[in-house]
């Protein structure tokens, strides 16, 4: 298996705060890996580094053996990396297609296009995409009047617009409910499974973590704490004390955004 | 050093009406997020209610209780804008207030002249303050020195009320977070009731205030606004030691920019202010804007389509009527139809920014009376024919929008706006100031188009292709992968840069093209009308756009083409009858209570809801 | 749908543009009239009730040609833009048979423009820029009004009698205060070479910072000043130089400073001894001017502002084109302008041949304070020819035709 993304010593700190500390870590190819921790583990510092929105303190990121840290966004995404938002972020003055359809122009390279009419290019390209997310009869809706967890599977589609090796997920079932959720992620591993894409993600339901990820990352206060399967997780010592003697259960987790 | 004392000390009196002013101004954004466009006319009202007050009560009592009386007065004024104008539309899209703000301003105007008359009125002088105090040698008014020991303890006043008491709190609170104040339980309505009564209240004790120094005229509304709403922006937004820091700061300036470079008088406020923003991009004591809070917030905006075939049949019917008018209409028919043409493609080059860009730019006049003026002066300086000029002058004001845009884009929201504004001012300055050159104030005469162009007709007939030809290009380019990625870094910045649109790139091209667009409006103007003024640079024209692209619809792909034909064409009317500032100002305000979506807009909703136009989808 | 209602309203307003407006009045000669009715209402207010004044007697002396006169008014918004478009449509669709009014500069030379170039007579009333007959002037545009330079030439020749040497300037940082310091440097070193300006403050139009300029001013110590500011900012300028004490012991010399306009709203705070250009009417009683005077108050029960007998004189000024001309034909009435003669209420002025200027006058005087009002005492009306450039220097300035 070929190594998708490595960190070493990823380091970010605010000030004296040393949000996100020495991380490192490999995503296999075709690999869906969980990245877990409490409420201000660093998980989104760390996921911010990883898409160039925050530069690294120290440490460095490897797309498919190239550094990465450094580069912006936009980048780092022309570079084969998609990503979804824990709060959705999609273009709410257009259809639901034409959200696809901006992805796709982007990847080949058409935004600064004048002449042709957007809502003919890559029509069929982002239906195909839609379909795969089961929201091709919605494809000309108005995004804006969706469901949450449509407009998620949306999301998702167009993080696949440009054919990524690699998936960012961003707490991807955030303010869904449970049956949802689980529909998300058997989607998201099938995704896994067709494409060889590979996921890295954060999650706060332990459910869905444990019934989805390949693999599983602990983070505590900057700092990984533990790896390894559902059952090598569920059984650490250290985990269980974060999460049950530290203060924040699982439990508590999930009223947050229940 | 004497001297250098009595400027500071002229420097800090004349700060105090200014912050009183600006304060009430910032209190108002503060709380409720409206740009109060009118805070100028309150001020006007302050002073000529405080004149009509001091000459019927008499001495010093009569005098300072007729300042406190006028401040009241204002004060239950801005009351009755806020309930009867503004409540209706606290729910539009934002900045949609300015515009109903805009209506207020007129109706205001024509008030005043019709109370009390044409004529300047000389402010009454301070009892017992005439004369002057000698300090350190050097004469200063007696009036100012009550002025600038006072303010400071109005300032404080206010601090205590901001800081120290309940009310205070709920303001700071709903200054911070809106929505929160709602969840504490208090009446939003009456707090932002409240707030816009003491803003009121205060820009009328400027107004009074002030009066010992000059007096009451019908032109002051306008005059204080620039300055006011410059020292709101480099206090911060909001922010009340800001205001106070900033007007004192471009008060004393002033002083020292009157002695010793005389000349600087028409720039010096908007330089610094251009320099602040660029080293502080929210002011003094703002804080950052949270991104989005201003371009797009109620109703998400509909998808757009291209015409279909039926709608283009129409409008090919309606081009070809148009293209009929020397047939069936007169000389002047012609003539007024360029004139709506021309500022129909000005506000569509400004709809393009502010409708799918989302940036409301305060200042879209530089571009239209810049390309106005690059062709003025090819014509005036190089004797270039009109073709060359016609060609460049466009282009130049392109350019020149690529420079403005790329130093403005680094702000968002009230701040970008008024660093837009910041850069039509300075360039209105430069051509007015530069006399020798762009003929000052005089401006350039004489730039009339080719023989082949000279009738009526024939110059009709250009404007008509160009104009309609540069919407048409703009409507296009709305449906171009360009326009889409346009209104997607104005959707979800967020979104669009994680997906490798450069959304600086975009918005800056989008500023350049929405330039050009409106420096050939300018052209088009300049070669019909024979002649050029700084007018087409001010303020007051970047406004004319700003007005009709909101009451024509944002949200919409024509709005900025109809509000602009339909306003143009009202005010053409409107303008022989004596007291049309009032009516038209009236009209907005209707406008914006009964249309809050812009005149497309709110026809387009009622056609769906009368099932004319199918939901889902815009033309 | 949307675009459909961009036509219509396009349509509507067209439609309108194209129905004809004043058929009714077929049989009078008119005479459009662009002026800032709105936002300077003070100044056009009386320049109004004078035309009105001149057209009743007019009229009631049988019109002109046989017909009657009528003006058409039109408010220009203060936009150049928008009083060229109502020009145009004031000569094809109102059919006026020639143009006159304005009192802003710059609209004034927006409508001589477009006058020189569509080829119609454009009589400047009330602007006073000095380019609207010589740096931008063409042959059908003609002006009333003494101008900038000429006003300006009165008080330097006053001002080159004293022994003043130390001169200071303040004029509103625009075009006609520009020029009116240009001028009055001009005329004053051609008659005082040893004169010199020490100081030139150049406060924004109506935005005055009247504490820090007369401070600037008062620093540069000058023997004498020389005022250009009007309006709302003469007021500040006054009351805050009287205050500070910066007109004690030195002569000042005021532009336009005596006319009722600028002078009533002062009150009683009206400087005194300033050497002012304006308009006595108080002491007006003989003559035509003092007939103007006394018929105006009859009719109006209120006093005449100099834009009252400016407006009078662009009625009789325009009567005697016509009247000249036999016709109202342009080219007729251009010509006829062209060296017209007029026996007006200031007495008679002619449009010269050589620049379309007339050589109205303006009254020179001392400002005092009489029952807690500023007037003109010791005043001289002099006779605008006595004020131009020589001819020579005249055809340099203008364009060649």
């Amino acid at each position: 298996m070929s190594v998708v993304l490595e960190t070493k010593g990823l380091t970010k700190a605010f000030g004296g705060l040393v949000a996100v500390d020495d991380v490192s870590f490999q995503l296999q190819k075709g690999e869906l890996l969980a990245l877990i921790g409490p409420n201000g583990a660093g998980k989104s510092t760390c996921f911010n580094m990883l898409m160039g929105q925050l530069p690294p303190t120290s440490g460095e990121v490897f797309l498919g053996g190239e550094r990465i840290n450094g580069l912006s966004p936009r980048q780092i995404w022309r570079r084969g990396v998609g990503r979804t938002f824990q709060i959705t972020a999609t273009y709410s003055s257009m259809t639901v297609i034409e959200n696809v359809q901006m992805a796709l122009l982007s990847h080949h390279g058409d935004v600064f296009k004048f002449l042709p009419f957007a809502h003919k290019l890559y029509r069929e390209e982002a239906m195909a995409l839609l379909d795969m997310v089961g929201m091709a009869e919605q494809a000309d809706r108005h995004c804006a009047v969706l469901a949450y967890g449509d407009l998620k599977r949306m999301e998702l589609s167009i993080a696949l617009a440009h054919d990524p090796q690699l998936l960012l997920m961003d707490e991807p079932t955030a303010g869904m409910a449970p049956k949802e959720r689980v529909a998300l992620m058997e989607l998201t591993a099938r995704i896994v499974e067709d494409r060889g894409v590979s996921v890295l993600f954060t999650e706060h339901d332990m459910d869905v973590v444990f019934a989805h990820s390949h693999r599983i990352m602990v983070l505590n206060r900057g700092a990984l704490i533990a790896e390894g399967d559902a059952s090598e997780i569920r059984n650490s010592p250290l985990v269980q004390e974060v999460y049950l003697g530290g203060g924040t259960l699982f439990d508590a987790e999930e009223d947050a955004h229940a | 050093m004497e001297f250098f004392v009595a400027q500071l000390l002229t420097g800090l009196a004349n700060a105090s009406s200014l912050f009183l002013v600006a304060c009430g101004l910032s209190l108002i954004f503060g709380v409720t997020r409206i740009v109060n466009f009118a805070h100028g006319s309150l001020y006007m009202l302050g002073a000529y209610i405080g004149y009509t007050l001091m000459q019927n009560l008499p001495g010093a009592v009569g005098f300072w209780g007729s300042i406190l009386l006028a401040g009241i007065a204002v004060g239950i004024i801005g009351v009755l804008v806020e309930v009867l104008v503004l409540r209706p539309v606290y729910r539009a899209p934002e900045l949609f207030q300015l515009v109903a703000t805009f209506g207020v301003i007129l109706v205001i105007q024509d008030l005043t002249l019709i109370i009390w008359g044409p004529e300047d009125l000389l402010g009454p002088r301070a009892p017992g303050l005439r004369g002057v105090y000698r300090i350190m040698g050097e004469p200063i008014p007696k009036y100012d020195i009550v002025l600038l020991v006072i303010t400071p303890f109005i300032a404080l006043a206010l601090w205590y009320l901001i800081t120290q008491t309940r009310v205070g709190v709920l303001v700071r609170a709903a200054t911070q977070d809106r929505e929160m104040v709602g969840a504490l339980g208090v009446n939003q309505a009456v707090l932002f009731t409240g707030v816009f009564a003491l803003g009121s209240a205060l820009a009328g004790l400027g107004g009074a205030l002030q009066l010992p120094k000059g007096g009451a005229d019908l032109l002051m509304d306008f005059h204080i606004l620039a300055p006011v709403f410059v020292v709101v922006v480099i206090g911060g937004m909001g922010s009340l030691p800001g205001a106070y820091l900033a007007a004192v700061i471009i008060s004393v300036l002033n002083v020292f920019g009157v002695t010793y470079l005389p000349q600087s008088t028409l720039v010096l406020m908007f330089v610094v202010m251009v320099v602040v923003l660029m080293i502080r991009p929210y002011g003094l004591f703002g804080r950052e804007e949270v991104a989005g809070e201003h371009g797009q917030v109620g109703e998400p905006e509909l998808p757009i389509k291209p015409a279909s075939n039926s709608v283009r049949m129409i409008v090919m019917a309606g081009l070809a009527l148009l293209a009929l008018l020397p047939v069936f209409g007169s000389s002047f028919a012609m003539v007024l139809t360029t004139d709506i043409l021309i500022f129909c493609l000005f506000a569509a080059s400004l709809h393009f920014l502010l409708g799918l860009g989302g940036l409301v730019s305060f200042g879209h006049a530089a571009y239209y009376g810049g390309g106005a003026y690059i062709a003025a002066l090819l014509v005036t300086h190089a004797n270039s024919p009109m073709e060359i000029a016609f060609l460049l002058a466009p282009l130049g004001a392109g350019l020149a929008a690529l420079a403005i845009g790329w130093v403005c884009l680094r702000l968002t929201g009230v701040y970008f706006a008024m660093l837009t504004l910041a850069f039509a001012q300075l360039l209105w300055s430069l051509v007015f100031q530069w006399g020798s050159v762009t003929g000052g104030d005089d401006g350039l005469v004489n730039i009339w188009p080719s023989d082949w162009l000279n009738s009526t007709t024939a110059y009709f007939y250009f404007a008509l292709l160009f104009s309609v030809g540069g919407i048409l290009v703009l409507r296009h380019v709305a449906h171009s992968p360009f326009g889409y990625a346009l209104r997607a870094a104005r959707d979800s910045k967020r979104q669009a840069e994680s997906t490798g649109i450069n959304t600086q790139k975009v918005q800056l091209l989008a500023f350049g093209f929405a330039g050009f667009m409106g420096g050939l409006a300018g052209t088009l103007f300049v070669f019909s009308k024979g002649s050029v003024f700084p007018n087409e640079l001010e303020i007051a024209r970047s406004f004319d756009a700003l007005i009709v692209v909101f009451l024509g619809g944002v949200k919409t792909l024509a709005g900025g083409v109809a509000g602009a034909a339909f306003f143009k064409g009202v005010e053409d009317l409107l303008t022989r009858f004596e007291y049309w500032r009032l009516v038209m100002g009236l009209l907005i305000i209707f406008v914006v209570i009964v249309a809050p979506q812009g005149i497309v807009g709110s026809i387009r909703k009622a056609a769906i809801r009368l099932n004319i136009l199918k939901q889902g989808g815009q033309t | 749908m949307q675009r459909k209602t961009f036509l219509r309203a396009m349509i509507a307003s067209a439609a309108l543009a194209a129905m004809p407006l004043a058929t009714w009045a077929q049989d009078t000669i008119k005479i459009g009239e662009i002026n800032h009715y709105k936002r300077l209402a003070a100044f056009a207010g009386p320049y109004k009730q004078g035309i009105e004044l001149a057209l009743e007697e007019t009229n009631a002396a049988g019109g002109v040609l046989g017909k009657p006169l009528e003006f058409i008014f039109r408010d220009d918004q203060g936009e150049p833009g928008e009083a060229v478009k109502i020009a145009e449509e004031l000569m094809t669709r109102d059919g006026a048979v020639m143009l006159t009014g304005t009192i802003l500069s710059n609209v004034g030379l927006a409508i001589s423009s477009f006058a020189g170039e569509k080829g119609y007579v454009y009589l400047a009333s009330e602007p006073l820029a000095d380019s609207l007959v010589w740096g931008a002037g063409n042959k059908y545009t003609f002006r009333l009004r003494s101008s900038t330079f000429m006003q300006a030439a009165m008080l330097a020749e006053a001002a080159a009698k004293t022994d003043a040497k130390r001169f200071a300037t303040i004029a509103p940082n625009y075009a006609y205060g520009k020029d009116a310091v240009a001028a009055f440097k001009e005329n004053l070193l051609k008659l005082k070479p040893d004169a010199e300006f020490v100081a030139e403050q150049w406060p924004a139009l109506f935005k005055i910072d009247a504490g820090a300029e007369v401070q600037a001013l008062e620093r540069a110590k000058p023997d004498a000043i020389y005022n250009v500011t009007f309006g709302p900012d003469l007021a500040k300028f006054v009351r805050d130089g009287t205050d500070r004490g910066l007109f004690e012991g030195r002569d000042v010399y005021g532009l336009l400073s005596g006319e009722p306009e600028y002078l009533d709203p002062l009150g009683d705070e009206a400087p005194e001894g300033w050497t002012v250009t304006g308009f006595p009417w108080y002491d007006l009683s003989d003559g035509p001017a003092g007939e103007f005077v006394a018929a105006y108050q009859a009719r109006y029960d209120d006093y005449p502002r100099l834009g009252s007998i400016v407006g009078y004189m662009t009625v009789q000024s325009i009567v005697a084109a016509l009247e000249k001309a036999g016709s109202t034909e342009t080219e007729a009435i251009r010509e006829a302008f062209e060296g017209l003669q007029v026996a007006s209420a200031m007495g008679g002025i002619e449009f010269r041949a050589i620049d379309n200027q007339s050589t109205m006058g303006a009254y020179v005087g001392t400002t005092a304070l009489q029952d807690g009002k500023g007037v003109m005492i010791n005043w001289e009306y002099k006779d605008g020819a006595n004020y131009l450039p020589t001819d020579e220097e005249v055809l340099k300035l203008r364009p060649a035709e």
